[in-house]
């Protein structure tokens, strides 16, 4: 009898669990209380950070506010909820937060045994080495006995020494517990090089004394994909984030800015009538207006236009595209075709 | 013979060298050997490091400008507070409206100041309270009298470390005033739930109370309900503070003479009064200064709410210097925050010192 109590029990906690595994469950939920949710980075400049007036800004909060311009129609019915990289895959677990755009590095034990969809990527980020450009060195690999400041019990430092062990070179870490402390050693030159994701390393450079004497590396010594993430279970809102970040990819890819977007409109190319909606198909299957790329591109813009907006040149970051350009000019974004 | 009158006064005065400046300093400064290098070795400190942070502060430091011009000065940057004043003090709330935390923040100064005068506590004063807190409430979250409603997700800065730690505070000074209470009490059950929660609640540092709030309480709701997440921390902040309060007023409670209850047994009053009028009155009063210690840490400790990236003060500030405009210049930011913080710590202790010399505790024991 006992035994059969605990298995009610068992399988009444298990369909509890499984509850909030159903199809089109988020989608009507959001559609319901009217805006998004979106879990955000609590201060990384350029891909999710208040500025002084308090509005979010960023690569990811622009993602956020895609997704809304997708769903509603409005890319201002979203709400940001700030969350630390402890927290963040609880909130969403938890449902407290509809979407998850925080630099999440893709991985697979965070695929399958925390219970999560990643979207497609939104930025190819990757651990590189800044140097002073009077080191004269040009390739990571010249970096023989070098010392390098890094961050401890980071997968960076882990990262680092399994570089300097694969190519057979010698290294000194200088690890420093905290990232302005880390900073200032560097500058002040009691190491040779810094090492972390490139993104970081852009904005380090950036409040350099003098910018222009420091220089990152060519060589990516590891994979960072970032990308959005939603719960497991729910197809329809997977589909609806992933398509989301690829039709921005795809809106640059056609040529299409949040400037010409109306003009396109009248555009004689099947691929671009269908991709904003003139030919009616796509938001349907989405279970979306037909607009929906439309109104990512008109509201929010391409993916060039957010990537150069939030992280790009002529921002204090200054990242190159790099692996984020357009696959048709050697980067990794590529989307599949909209029909 | 030539006669040298010497008045009275003269023959009392001491040798030049004992008065004035010179006599003070030779008192206290340099009345032995070792007296007098550790004089001269903390006077080359003091004028090795005095001006020099003089300068860093005032005279080369920029106030008024943009960033670039921090990275051109050689003194501290207050150009980093002056642009981000706005965003240090409240943070993500909707920038047009900010008068209105301004306004609840002024209010409640105004009610702190008002009550401190013991003359002034009367009935009339918690309704005053009580109205000023729905005033205060109406206009940080809006939604009445034509106020545009405002998220309370969106509370930040300033007047959410006030919110946290004063609501903090209020709620958890009865909590724990029962607790000890309870902890004194006779019937078993009662005692060991008391005992068992403060033991407990003491055995944990806040940082992981806060993480359970944030992580793991979330986990536990039944599907589409979520608790706001300022309100699990400020649960959490109370449940801390009280249990540590409780310790402090048993403390208090155990001071009180075994006479001072039975007499007021004999009288024949019953638990409540006797705690409400004799015991309590005698026994909070005893613990003022302790009581005033964990409180002026428990407003600190609601900084630590930053691990769960609730926007207090101490976030705003960090966020403002995750830009990399006005990256480099933390010292000057955490100096301007230090000081808020110093401001407000110093105003309770300054007051609990008011409040035992008005009442005497210190006097009678």
């Amino acid at each position: 009898m006992k035994r059969i109590g605990l298995c009610v029990v068992a399988l009444a906690l298990f369909t509890l669990l499984a509850a909030p595994a159903m199809a089109g469950e988020t989608l009507d939920a959001v559609k319901a209380k009217g805006f998004i949710q979106v879990g955000v980075n609590q201060g990384l400049f350029g891909f999710g950070a208040a500025d002084d007036k308090g509005v979010w800004r960023g690569l990811d909060v622009d993602t956020g506010r895609a997704i809304a311009a997708a769903v509603f129609g409005d890319a201002t019915k979203v709400k940001f909820t700030p969350l630390t990289a402890v927290q963040r895959f609880t909130a969403l677990q938890s449902g407290e937060i509809d979407v998850l755009c925080r630099n999440a590095t893709r991985t697979l034990s965070r695929e399958t045994s925390l219970g999560l969809n990643f979207c497609q990527t939104n930025y190819y980020d990757g651990q590189g080495f800044l140097i002073p450009k009077k080191l004269g060195v040009k390739s990571a690999k010249e970096l023989d006995g070098a010392t390098v400041c890094v961050l401890p019990g980071t997968t960076t430092e882990l990262n680092a020494a399994d570089y300097f062990r694969s190519s057979g070179m010698q290294w000194k870490p200088v690890v420093i517990e905290s990232t302005p402390e880390l900073n200032k050693a560097f500058f002040a030159g009691r190491c040779d090089s810094l090492t972390s994701d490139i993104s970081q390393l852009a904005g380090v450079r950036a409040v350099a004394p003098n910018p222009a004497d420091y220089m990152i590396l060519p060589e990516v010594i590891s994979k960072e994909p970032l990308s959005p993430a939603v719960r497991h279970g729910d197809d329809q809102w997977m589909d609806i984030v992933d398509f989301t970040v690829l039709a921005m990819i795809n809106a640059e890819e056609l040529g299409i800015t949040s400037e010409n977007v109306d003009e396109m409109l009248k555009s004689k190319d099947p691929k671009i009538q269908r991709f904003l909606g003139v030919n009616a198909g796509n938001g349907k299957a989405l279970g979306l207006d037909e607009k929906f790329a439309y109104n990512i591109v008109k509201q929010v813009g391409n993916y060039g236009e957010v990537f150069e907006r939030n992280v790009g040149v002529d921002t204090p970051l200054g990242l190159e595209r790099g692996l984020n350009a357009l696959w048709t000019d050697g980067g990794l974004m590529y989307a599949p075709p909209f029909k | 013979m030539a006669v040298h009158p010497i008045s009275d006064a003269d023959a009392i005065k001491p040798p030049k060298t004992q008065t004035g400046v010179v006599g003070w300093m030779r008192q206290n400064l340099f009345n032995g050997v070792f007296n007098s290098i550790l004089t001269v070795v903390i006077l080359y400190i003091l004028w090795k490091t005095v001006p020099p942070l003089i300068r860093w502060f005032f005279i080369d430091a920029v106030w008024t400008t943009a960033s670039e011009a921090c990275y051109a000065a050689d003194g501290a940057c207050w150009s980093v507070i002056y642009n981000n004043i706005r965003f240090i003090l409240f943070g993500l709330y909707p920038h047009d409206l900010q008068w209105r935390p301004l306004a609840a923040i002024v209010l409640l100064i105004a009610l702190l100041v008002y009550s401190r005068d013991r003359r002034r506590w009367r009935r009339s004063l918690l309704w005053t309270w009580l109205a000023g807190l729905f005033v205060m409430g109406l206009l940080m979250k809006g939604g009445l009298f034509g106020l545009e409603n405002v998220d309370s997700t969106l509370w930040s800065g300033l007047p959410l470390t006030l919110l946290l730690s004063v609501f903090g505070m209020v709620a958890a000074y009865p909590l724990g005033v029962m607790l000890a209470l309870g902890r004194r009490s006779r019937m078993p059950a009662i005692k060991s739930l008391c005992v068992v929660y403060i033991e407990m609640i003491r055995g944990v540092p806040l940082i992981s109370l806060l993480f359970m709030s944030s992580v793991m309480f979330p986990l536990f709701l039944p599907e589409g309900l979520t608790i706001n997440k300022i309100l699990r921390a400020q649960i959490a902040i109370i449940m801390f503070t009280a249990a540590y309060i409780a310790e402090v007023v048993r403390g208090g409670l155990q001071a009180i003479s075994r006479g001072q209850y039975e007499a007021a047994e004999s009288l024949g009053l019953g638990f409540p009064q006797k705690m409400r009028l004799v015991i309590l009155p005698q026994a909070l009063k005893i613990v003022i200064p302790p009581t005033v210690g964990i409180l002026v840490s428990a407003f600190k400790d609601t900084s630590l709410v930053v691990i769960i990236a609730l926007y207090d003060l101490l976030k705003t500030t960090q966020s403002v210097l995750s830009n990399p405009k006005w990256m480099g210049f933390s010292s000057e930011a955490y100096i301007f925050i230090a000081l808020i913080y110093f401001i407000c710590c110093f105003s309770m202790s300054d007051y609990s010192r008011k409040l035992e010399r008005e009442l005497g505790a210190g006097e009678r024991r």
